[in-house]
């Protein structure tokens, strides 16, 4: 990756200095033939450029609408704020993922509130499951709403902009003791879902509890991962998206991308990093720079994607 | 007058006797959920104790021994009991973060 794709015109100082803004805190990935690097904030202005081409989509994850406890006692409000953000985006994305526990309750005022602030982004919006999102009593309020056309538990694929996306679903009968779990249907389904495609189509992979294991003490992480990463090994280039923990954090695996996403509604501490993983109280000037989305962009030539983290606020 | 209190001191003795056995019901245990840890982690009781399981998380739990008990989710201050009729090992979990376990042994 360099600025070549930009022509000789390159990028303007200004552009440069309005993209190093809005690269803000985040953190950007890209993926060259299959290959992962991390870039400098040069590059990473230039990937944010609104003239970028190829496919851009948003990662937004852990709404938790409902929550109202001191973490941040408007989670709902936080919720708009970000997808504000997104509608301010130089570049519109073509469509959005949500990588679960989109509300904290399970309410069907929850998902209402949730469909109403999401739906102003005018994307659509492909969703997994989180733990939070099951907790009627009927577990019918998440399937009526986004289970239409899945398998399962509410797992399914899709095609866009010449990459592979597979929503998994981790958080449905987990065992005492152990983490996310995916189970033998599902896996066997995954297995049949990537059979005869070829290696070198870009596959994403997203659900909400990590795939890998970030932190088996706090339950951070996917019994049964292995077993789907196994089935992805042979394609040039992976990329998993999760969310659950509410805090950004990466890992790069031979041609897989691990990436988890900030919530839109708390901060959860580091791993190890405080007593529990529950929501982290943090001063009120300090929560917007830890709430946030990510915004991936690929590129078909050049086998690239790129991952920006970009904070609500700061 | 005299009989009168003499009688109410031994109704007042006979009510003092009886506590223990009228309030069999003090023996019920606690369980709180702190920190995403249940606590104690582990109770041993007499068959007949219903334990209470409370939780004072910001983050909803719940109380699951497979094939024995399942509560609703419990949000924040949320409780739930259950009575142990029977002896033996009762090993739970929160079937929303398995890694929270505790056991309950009933004699």
């Amino acid at each position: 990756m360099s600025g070549h794709d930009h022509g000789d015109d390159g990028v303007s100082r200004r552009k440069v200095l309005e993209c190093m803004t809005w690269a803000g805190t985040g953190v950007l990935w890209t993926i060259t033939g299959g290959v992962p690097r991390s870039l400098g904030i040069i590059d990473s202005a230039q990937a944010a450029t609104p003239a970028a081409p190829g496919m851009t989509f948003l990662q937004i994850s852990d709404s938790h609408v409902g929550f109202d406890k001191p973490a941040n006692p408007n989670a709902l409000g936080t919720l708009e704020e970000a997808v504000n953000k997104i509608n301010a985006m130089p570049v519109k994305p073509s469509f959005m993922i949500h990588t679960g526990d989109i509300t904290h309750l399970s309410k069907a005022a929850e998902f209402d509130n949730a469909d109403r602030i999401i739906s102003q982004s005018k994307l659509d919006v492909h969703y997994v499951p989180g733990e939070h999102d099951f907790l009627d009593e009927e577990v019918k309020f998440y399937r009526e709403r986004y289970g239409r056309g899945t398998k399962g538990q509410g797992w399914y694929s899709f095609d866009a902009g010449g990459v592979h996306f597979i929503g998994l679903v981790n958080v449905v009968d987990l065992k005492a003791g152990g983490l996310g779990n995916l189970g033998a249907e599902q896996l066997a389904w995954l297995e049949d879902d990537l059979r005869g495609k070829s290696k070198s189509t870009p596959v994403v992979l997203f659900a909400h509890i990590p795939l890998w294991t970030v932190y088996p003490e706090w339950g951070w992480g996917t019994e049964d991962g292995g077993r789907a990463l196994e089935y992805v090994k042979g394609f040039g280039s992976v990329t998993v998206l999760n969310g659950h923990i509410h805090q950004v954090m990466q890992k790069v695996e031979g041609n897989v991308t691990f990436h988890t996403a900030r919530s839109t509604a708390f901060p959860q501490p580091a791993p190890g990093a405080a007593p529990s993983p529950g929501p982290m109280k943090v001063e009120d000037a300090k929560l917007r720079s830890m709430l946030g989305v990510a915004s991936i962009n690929f590129k078909q030539n050049e086998q690239r994607l790129a991952i920006i983290d970009t904070p609500i606020q700061g | 007058m005299k009989t009168l209190n003499r009688r109410d001191f031994g109704v007042a003795v006979a009510a003092a006797i009886l506590l223990p056995a009228t309030t069999a019901r003090a023996d019920d245990m606690e369980v709180h959920i702190d920190n995403f840890v249940f606590q104690p982690a582990e109770l041993k009781i007499k068959v007949g104790t219903t334990v209470s399981w409370t939780n004072r998380d910001d983050i909803p739990h719940t109380v699951v021994s497979a094939g024995k008990f399942r509560s609703k989710t419990l949000d924040t201050d949320d409780k739930f009991s259950f009575t142990f009729t029977n002896a033996g090992d009762y090993k739970y979990f929160c079937s929303l973060h398995p890694h929270m376990t505790g056991m309950i042994k009933v004699e």
